[in-house]
């Protein structure tokens, strides 16, 4: 990256003196002497470890569990900015919900001519086993993250919808209590708004979303691929949260027309699933029929209205990245209002006039692939040598359709704790959305993803990012 | 409660049990080995693998018995399955299934006695450590039953848990019995030459029962003052019968909960009779050996019949 200093730090203005969402935390800080603190951040990472809030890696012999850096200098945000950023935030979620009503109907959108009917048919993420089914309650994307990235006082971008599973949320909880353990005394000096009421919400916003089957209290299940999943604490976490059953495939059954997991007594109907699995494992007998992570038989129950499932099945056409340089026009078309937070300028390179600006310019570019996730397989052109260009230049040349580009953003900074005092880093936002018919939920803070290296753009935990404490402080 | 879930809450605290055992097992070798001559010490560890049931695996790969050996196998041996080390991995598994079920306290403990005892036999332990890993290991387990005991809600899953812990002592206690078992028929005394009250006490200390044993019985030590004590005493909390009882009384509560009973309750009401007809005299009129293999049968056949009954597996 450039090294001038040009970034927008959360903390810092350029002058050095501390911005106001800081003023009260810079107050502690001052107090503090530095082999406190450097204590404090070894102790951060025992009770990480004890807590057990850790991500399973292959390789090797055996699976082995890391922990996901975490920084103790919270990322905060200002009650006015988040009011704004709610806003934003609420309406794409609602833009969201209404623009997969209406692929899986009457498809106006594409009538309209807004959206390209291409862009989904081909598209793996489309499901045709939706068309024309109404989910329970009328939700599609019960729990959203909305990745949002900063570059200066007022600019905030959407950088990427996670509308499919979204996860990071067990972080976002975790980091909280951890700060709170560590530094009872900041948070009674600094009112923080509250992020723990989160499962709760989440158990509230699936059981509205019961299916017509449903009779009582809804009974809700947390569906895991398993131990082994790379994400499994937070599975295991939330179900334990929620107080609901923590489920696999082969816990499960379709039984008289219901869903049922093997329980001490029996045979006991599912109301709500919230899966943590892909589309693709959920049936076997409608999709991957290799997959034992599922249920045979799902599908028929769901679109019989015997369980909810949530995220509805389906939902990742909404957040494939080839439909997210779309989310302006879609965000117009269903709410008739202009986007409140913008996107990220994005060429969609299967556009041979785009490509070609693409290719011109990709030393300055960052390229995506459309179908990838978790930062693999992306080009950060200005921090890319030659030969690395070159590469991916004939691999957009060969198959431009399969990539999309953006600026290089000037990422907003935010100061970690190192060894050696305070040092900014490049930082993002993932706020949750919980979506029920009568709400739009947004806990008021996230996930901040932190590029521990010095100079990276990469936040994601797959490339050593790591995260941070976000604090929405209070009027 | 999921049956896999209520399976390894089950196995969580089997698994524990049992380490906390072999622990408690080496434990009585080593204070053996201090107090007699080489070939005692040999012996001694020699039926301190076997009654850990690890010959087989240990002869494999050991051509003699030295204290060293025999403890840095049972701790940490990769080709040992029931190591301490690969049990209390499968207890931290196990929590870490039944996660949603049990409290932070309960998980905590096991994940940081874990931690500890992964550090604790990174490296084998020579005669000045060995003491050290062995109280880390004890900790660890007094930790996971005071954290049940003392947050857990009296629900399905804390009477499965605590099914697990008393199955598996009384099936450890009856085991460790049995390899013992020459050093306790009168009628073979002669078996064992050097057979004094140290051999004995050896056996009330692989079992914490020393202290228990000299306490309620006013420290008269005799052969069948152990067996009485071991299978017979209902106030000592490792002999056969607490332990039954004990097992009876979860079972019937998950019973309560349930409306119902299944077969492991009618097993149980049998086990509990045919105990307490047999008596010490029957124990040794029939044979102590053959007693104990009866109480081990009956207590695999209950083990697989609330496996059965609450739906372990699919």
């Amino acid at each position: 990256m450039t090294g001038g200093a040009t970034f927008f730090d959360e903390m810092h203005e350029p002058a050095g003196a501390v911005r106001d969402a800081y003023r009260d935390y810079q107050g502690w800080l001052s107090e503090q002497d530095a082999a406190y603190l450097r204590r404090k951040s070894r102790d951060a990472e025992t009770l990480f470890r004890r807590v057990g809030i850790t991500f399973n890696v292959y390789g090797g012999q055996e699976a082995e569990e890391r922990l996901i850096p975490f920084d103790m200098v919270p990322r905060i945000v200002t009650a006015s900015e988040w009011r704004r950023l709610s806003r934003g935030i609420e309406q794409r979620v609602r833009a969201l919900n209404a623009f997969l009503h209406d692929l899986y109907h009457r498809q106006e959108i594409i009538r309209a001519g807004r959206v390209p009917e291409a862009l989904f048919r081909d598209n793996a993420a489309w499901l045709p086993n939706m068309v024309g089914f109404t989910p329970p309650g009328g939700i599609y994307t019960h729990v959203v993250g909305i990745d949002l990235v900063r570059t200066g006082p007022d600019e905030f971008f959407v950088l990427e919808d996670n509308a499919r599973t979204p996860s990071g949320v067990s972080y976002m909880l975790e980091n909280r209590e951890t700060m709170m353990a560590m530094f009872p005394e900041l948070f009674m000096r600094v009112g923080v708004e509250s992020v723990s009421n989160y499962p709760r919400r989440l158990a509230r916003s699936l059981a509205a979303c019961a299916p017509a089957a449903a009779t009582g209290k809804p009974e809700i299940a947390v569906l895991t691929p398993g131990l082994h999943n790379s994400a499994f604490f937070e599975h295991a976490f939330l179900a334990e949260q929620m107080g609901a059953e923590l489920v696999e495939g082969s816990d499960l059954r379709v039984e008289g027309g219901r869903v049922a997991m093997r329980t001490t007594a029996g045979f006991k109907p599912i109301d709500v699933l919230y899966r943590r699995v892909d589309d693709d494992f959920l049936d076997p007998l409608t999709f991957n029929p290799a997959s034992v992570l599922g249920v045979p038989g799902i599908m028929d129950v769901y679109r019989a209205g015997g369980i909810t499932i949530a995220n509805a099945p389906g939902t990742g056409i909404a957040d494939d990245k080839a439909i997210y340089s779309f989310m302006p026009d879609i965000v117009e078309f269903y709410t008739g209002e202009k986007p409140l937070l913008p996107n990220v300028r994005t060429w969609r390179c299967a556009d041979p006039e785009s490509c070609r600006y693409v290719l011109d310019n990709l030393a300055e570019l960052v390229v995506k692939e459309v179908h990838g996730s978790g930062g693999y397989g992306m080009l950060i052109g200005p921090a890319a040598s030659r030969a690395e260009l070159a590469a991916f230049r004939a691999k957009l040349e060969a198959h431009p359709e399969n990539y999309i580009a953006q600026p290089t953003l000037a990422l907003s900074t935010c100061p970690v704790f190192t060894g050696k005092g305070l040092a900014p880093r490049h930082v993002d936002l993932r706020p949750f959305v919980l979506v029920s018919p009568d709400a739009v939920e947004i806990t008021p803070g996230g996930l901040t993803r932190v590029a521990m290296t010095k100079g990276s753009l990469v936040v994601n935990s797959s490339q050593g990012g790591g995260t941070k404490d976000t604090w929405v402080l209070k009027d | 409660m999921l049956g896999r879930t209520a399976n390894a809450l089950f196995w969580m605290f089997r698994y524990l049990e049992r380490v906390d055992n072999t622990a408690r097992m080496i434990d009585a070798g080593l204070r053996m080995a201090l107090t007699r001559d080489l070939v005692t010490s040999e012996d001694e560890w020699r039926s301190v693998i076997a009654a850990a049931g690890q010959r087989l695996d240990y002869e494999a790969s050991n051509a003699s018995y030295t204290g060293m050996q025999a403890w840095n196998f049972m701790l940490r041996d990769r080709a040992n399955p029931g190591s301490v080390l690969a049990m209390f991995r499968l207890v931290r598994d196990n929590a870490r299934q039944a996660r949603n079920m049990v409290t932070s306290e309960v998980w905590e403990a096991v994940n940081d006695g874990w931690m500890q005892i992964r550090d604790q036999l990174a490296k084998p332990a020579g005669e000045q450590r060995i003491g050290e890993a062995l109280a880390v290991i004890r900790h660890a387990g007094m930790l996971a039953h005071g954290a049940i005991l003392g947050t857990m809600p009296r629900d399905e899953g804390f009477h499965f848990a605590r099914s697990g812990t008393f199955i598996e002592r009384s099936d450890n206690v009856a085991r460790l019995l049995d390899i013992k078992y020459y050093l306790l028929l009168p009628s073979l005394s002669y078996v064992g030459s050097s057979l004094d009250s140290g051999q004995w006490d050896s056996i009330l200390r692989a079992v914490s029962g020393d202290r228990a044993y000299r306490w309620l019985n006013r420290a008269q030590i005799d052969a069948r003052g152990i067996v009485q004590f071991l299978v017979f005493d209902g106030r000592f909390p490792r002999s056969l019968t607490y332990c039954h009882t004990a097992l009876r009384g979860h079972l019937d509560a998950i019973a309560r909960i349930h409306g119902r009973e299944g077969a492991s309750h009618a097993l149980m009401r049998e086990a509990a009779q045919k105990l307490e007809e047999t008596g010490l005299e029957g124990v040794f009129e029939r044979g102590l050996h053959e007693f104990l293999l009866d109480f081990l049968t009956t207590n695999g056949r209950v083990g697989n019949a609330i496996a059965n009954d609450y739906r372990f597996f699919a």
